[in-house]
């Protein structure tokens, strides 16, 4: 009865095709450690994101007069509406966590590399509509960090030459941020950008099962089939789709289906990011005034500056180039380099090794420093401008853009250790 | 149907113009949706510029407009106000207007186009409240300063050019806003040259 079902669906939609495709008889490498977490978190953390902001739109009022009140009213009157608001807005750092550790994983395996140059630059755009969903959805709850960061982050715009001041007249759709600006960034924050974060997503998978997954050894499992048995294969025992062995040209060694070997890790994965998610959302939904900033506790109010204004911990890495440059249009040019570069990383890199673990100690070095670069602007971006934190800011902004410059010159030629022939 | 060869030329020529029309059309479907940006008739009326007359403005009188909803204040400074300017350099906070609190042209010793005449934003960049202007006995706020303007609500003072003294909660000096003279006794305040 049931296979009979299925298979008039079949016959109409190719379901359990694609299912095979891309779950069932999708060939991973085995090899697979916990940094292979973070993709599948990230769409975990956008299900979570898509379905708490629709129903926190259920109660939310998008004007100036109404949406600091209908913010507490959720927190304070709805059944459960603090839960779904703390869901949300734990789950938009949640969302930037496990996208960070997800790029550092690509960056230390390599999985940039030709041919997953494409790959890479779906998940920069996705990295890039999601900090626009982000900053979108901090004006909402309509507190004074909301307005005031939302104030310094269009007046970015306005360094622009020429035509800087009618693009910020044109974002706000007024002199001032107002109620115009909370209802278009309403609109942008649940509908425009979801829904190009959602085809991202997806041409992000499709492209990733295009040239199949990287892993930690960052050599290829699919392989030209000249006829020779390969010792030890664990994957003779299972069978995958005639689209990655094209019909025996290709043969897969040392992978394994993705359902239900990954997908049985990647619950474990899961849960061990629900215990931390949920211990963050019951005792400590402010994030210690880093999720939640206290200035948001009171409502917008345009005539009352905050003493220090500084953007969510996502940004502040970014944040701390943009001040670290003393002319502002230069800043601003710089903040984003800072991400175009990471797009090129896959042509800056010209070393044919992928992984860190059979690359030079001076590659190893070199992603060190960045991180710790990156870590470092992270933690000035949320202090107040001093001299001493510029300076530091200015020193660590330039080992940040040192990392690709020296990328790009030791890479050509690198000492790299010899690269295993099978996955260890 | 007729058997007559595939003209290229022509198909081609007939792509390349169809393409083309089509790509205006969707340039031109694209403007109301880019121009719906705009700030509405409704904000621009809110935040349109407004004029002022000082023909009647005394020495020393303080008037306020009313723009953006904010009170914007005019004043005829005295020669012994411009002369007070000079006296506590040293007390104020932004002596020079490093902050970017005015347009370019204010951003001199008095704060203003001519010196005689003041405009300010009259909100105090502590806590948003209107100072009060204090024409005399200022002193009993600040040692020697005959006149300035003292904010009621937290005790920020600033001088006649709207610098803050430094020691009161307000971080910043007053704000100005862009203006220009239309004549000798008109002012427009939220236009200047550059923006007209």
């Amino acid at each position: 009865m049931f296979k009979n079902f299925m298979s008039w669906i079949e016959y109409r939609m190719p379901f359990m095709e694609k299912m095979n495709l891309h779950v069932m008889q999708y060939p991973a490498p085995k090899n697979f450690n916990f940094w292979y977490f973070f993709g599948s978190l990230a769409m975990l953390v956008l299900v979570n994101q898509i379905l708490t902001g629709i129903w926190l739109t259920m109660n939310f009022v998008p004007t100036s007069d109404g949406a600091f009140a209908s913010v507490e009213y959720i927190m304070r009157d709805v059944d459960y509406g603090w839960l779904l608001r703390y869901m949300h807005s734990t789950g938009a750092s949640a969302f930037f966590v496990v996208v960070y550790l997800h790029m550092l994983r690509g960056m230390m395996y390599g999985s940039y590399q030709k041919p997953r140059e494409l790959l890479w630059i779906f998940g920069m755009l996705i990295f890039l509509v999601l900090m626009a969903e982000a900053f979108m959805g901090y004006l909402l709850p309509w507190g004074q960090m909301s307005f005031w960061g939302a104030q310094v982050i269009i007046s970015i715009f306005g360094v622009i030459p020429v035509i800087g001041d009618d693009l910020t007249l044109w974002i706000r759709g007024d002199y001032v941020i107002s109620g115009a600006t909370l209802n278009r960034f309403f609109a942008l924050h649940v509908i425009a950008l979801p829904l190009v974060l959602v085809v991202l997503v997806f041409l992000h998978i499709i492209a990733l099962h295009e040239v199949g997954s990287n892993n930690p050894d960052g050599i290829d499992v699919k392989r030209p089939n000249d006829g020779q048995k390969i010792e030890d294969n664990v994957s003779d025992k299972f069978t995958f789709h005639e689209y990655f062995t094209k019909g025996g040209k290709k043969i897969i060694v040392d992978a394994i289906p993705f359902h239900p070997y990954y997908t049985v890790k990647d619950i474990v994965g899961v849960v061990g990011f629900l215990i931390i998610f949920c211990w963050v959302i019951f005792f400590a939904p402010e994030g210690g005034g880093f999720f939640l900033e206290p200035p948001n506790f009171e409502p917008a109010n345009p005539m009352k500056t905050p003493d220090h204004i500084a953007p969510v911990w996502y940004f502040t890495p970014f944040y701390a180039i943009l001040r670290a440059v003393p002319d502002q249009l230069f800043g601003a040019i710089f903040m984003f380099l800072a991400i175009i570069f990471l797009a090129l990383l896959p042509w800056l890199d010209r070393c044919p090794v992928r992984s860190i673990r059979y690359r030079s100690n001076l590659h190893k070095a070199n992603l060190i420093m960045f991180c710790i670069s990156f870590v470092v602007l992270g933690v000035l971006g949320v202090l107040p401008a001093t001299p001493t934190y510029t300076l530091l800011a200015q020193i660590f902004s330039f080992t940040y853009f040192a990392y690709f410059g020296l990328l790009w010159f030791y890479s050509k030629n690198e000492k790299t250790k010899p690269l295993p022939v099978r996955l260890s | 149907m007729s058997n007559a060869p595939v003209d290229h030329g022509r198909r081609r020529f007939l792509t390349i113009a169809t393409s083309v029309v089509g790509g205006v059309g969707a340039i031109g479907a694209a403007v109301p949706f880019i121009a719906s940006w705009n700030p509405s008739e409704r904000a621009k009326q809110a935040g349109a510029a407004v004029t002022a007359d000082i023909s009647k403005l005394e020495d020393g009188q303080l008037i306020r407009v009313e723009w953006r909803g904010k009170p914007v204040w005019i004043v005829k400074r005295t020669p012994a106000m411009l002369e007070s300017l000079t006296k506590a350099v040293d007390k104020l906070r932004d002596p020079a207007s490093e902050e970017p609190q005015q347009p370019d042209y204010a951003k001199n010793d008095h704060r203003s186009k001519k010196p005689e005449i003041f405009v300010a934003v009259g909100i105090c960049t502590h806590l948003g409240c209107s100072p009060t202007y204090i024409m005399k006995d200022f002193d009993a706020q600040v040692e020697g300063i005959p006149s300035g303007f003292f904010c009621p609500c937290h005790g920020s003072t600033y001088d006649m050019a709207g610098r803050v003294f430094s020691g009161v909660p307000a971080p910043k000096n007053l704000m100005i806003p862009p203006y220009m003279f239309v004549d000798d006794t008109t002012i427009l305040i939220g236009e200047d040259e550059g923006t007209a």
